[in-house]
């Protein structure tokens, strides 16, 4: 029964000011504390049904560390090692042109359901003015052999939809390797979102 | 490796805002068309930032001593839990906050309204949950202040909250309204969530036992989160 349930609170939208309170300039860089692992930067560009730029986004993402532990109590798995110096979390707001860009480490695979192994992902959740409540999505890197297995990845039919989840190798960038990822709320291209 | 763990309920329909609202403009260009795809929960879901090491920095419960002067406006204690929906109290999560000043206006170059800006006052604040899961701010109300999204509209005096929970899709970002406010009737923001009870959990309460004699208004608002399921995910 749900009769002793709480109802959740409702989610409401960020608006158009939430810099106020949630911009953090640092916590676009999740390697400043020197962790284990690749290095990455992620850029990218947000854009609306009109194929306009999102000048008042927020991109939250949460991630495993290099050997595909989350610093979480609950992954417990203790064949992998913790990394001190990475939390795994991090956030950054778009620009006037609505463009993003997050310094990261690679992730390591983590356990899916059952057996199964999940191809390394950030996981995303996108805020905006004109979101009531906040979006849910991935990104996957293309020159990743596990993508091939990934459940979720496999999960999608359509190509295109299963493209927009990742992120691609920029060949004229030098060091640190910069992986281009967009997101198209609305329309054509639109980004595949999850419900979670 | 970890294959047993117990995933986050889904909300119940109608309890939740959808994307599309068309009394809410910006929807219309910003909602996706396709369904989102439904995915059970994995380690990635239920995990989630944590902040008990006060790694977002110290907490700034004062809205009201954070410049030389006090800011203008109606003083008020904002006080309460942030809980799951079976009751349980969250500990150690992060919550931040901010709102515009007396008059209406944020401290925000973005916001053109023609309202005084407070030399007194940012609006910004964050705390972590005690492990009672408890909070408590002390600030001045917030103004309604008008927006573009009919004519003559104005946004109810409102709080924007937001908090994160145990894990990635716990995360809530929401907003708190005032008992008895005239232009909740008329704010599609609000109004978007179609369940009634759902839709007044956004709405705080005023508590004169919180209320401080001579100083400062007390109102309570609990922050209710997704609860787990009773069942672990790991199908057999
Ligand atoms: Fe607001």
């Amino acid at each position: 029964m749900m009769a002793d349930k709480l109802i959740p609170t409702p989610s409401q939208t960020v608006g158009p000011f939430f810099h106020l309170g949630l911009a953090r300039a640092e916590w676009s860089d999740l390697a400043a504390d020197n962790p284990q692992g690749q290095r990455i930067a992620i850029e990218g560009r947000i854009t609306d049904g009109d194929g306009a730029p999102v000048p008042d986004a927020m991109l939250e993402v949460w991630q495993a560390n290099a050997a595909g532990r989350y610093n979480h109590p609950d992954d417990d798995q203790a064949d992998k090692p913790l990394d001190p110096h990475f939390r795994g979390f991090g956030r950054v707001a778009t620009d006037a042109n609505g463009r993003f860009r997050l310094t990261t480490i690679k992730p390591g695979p983590v356990p899916g359901r059952g057996n199964a192994l999940q191809a390394p992902h950030i996981n995303v959740a996108l805020f905006a003015r004109g979101l009531l409540i906040h979006l849910y999505t991935r990104i996957y890197f293309a020159d990743e052999p596990a993508n091939a297995g990934d459940p979720l990845l496999s999960s999608i039919e359509d190509g295109a939809v299963r493209d927009t989840l990742v992120a691609r190798r920029d060949p004229a960038a030098g060091s640190p390797p910069i992986y281009r990822w967009n997101i198209v709320m609305q329309g054509d291209g639109e980004t595949a979102f999850l419900d979670i | 490796m970890p294959n047993e763990f117990l995933p986050f309920a889904r909300p119940r329909a109608g309890t939740q805002p959808p994307y599309l609202y068309r009394d809410y403009q910006s929807t219309q260009q910003r909602a996706p068309k396709r369904a989102p795809i439904r995915f059970e929960h994995t380690l990635s879901e239920i995990t989630g930032p944590s902040f008990v090491a006060h790694w977002a920095g110290p907490d700034a419960t004062d809205l009201t001593r954070q410049h030389k002067g006090e800011p203008l406006g109606e003083r008020i204690i904002v006080e309460g839990r942030v809980l799951d929906e079976d009751g349980r109290p969250i500990a150690g999560t992060l919550l931040e906050l901010w709102q515009c000043n007396a008059a209406g206006r944020y401290h925000h170059p973005v916001d053109q309204h023609d309202a005084p800006l407070d030399p007194n006052f940012t609006g910004a604040g964050q705390v972590v949950t005690g492990p009672d899961g408890s909070y408590r701010f002390l600030t001045i109300k917030p103004g309604a202040y008008p927006w573009r999204n009919t004519p003559n509209a104005w946004r109810p005096a409102h709080i924007h909250f937001g908090v994160f929970g145990p894990g990635f899709v716990t995360r809530l970002v929401t907003q708190m309204y005032f008992p008895g406010d005239p232009l909740l009737a008329y704010d599609p923001i609000y109004q978007s969530t179609a369940d009634r009870e759902a839709r007044e959990r956004l709405i705080c309460q005023y508590d004169p036992d919180l209320s401080e004699a001579e100083w400062a208004l007390g109102y309570r608002f609990d922050l209710v989160l997704r609860g787990r399921l009773a069942t672990p995910a790991d199908p057999v």
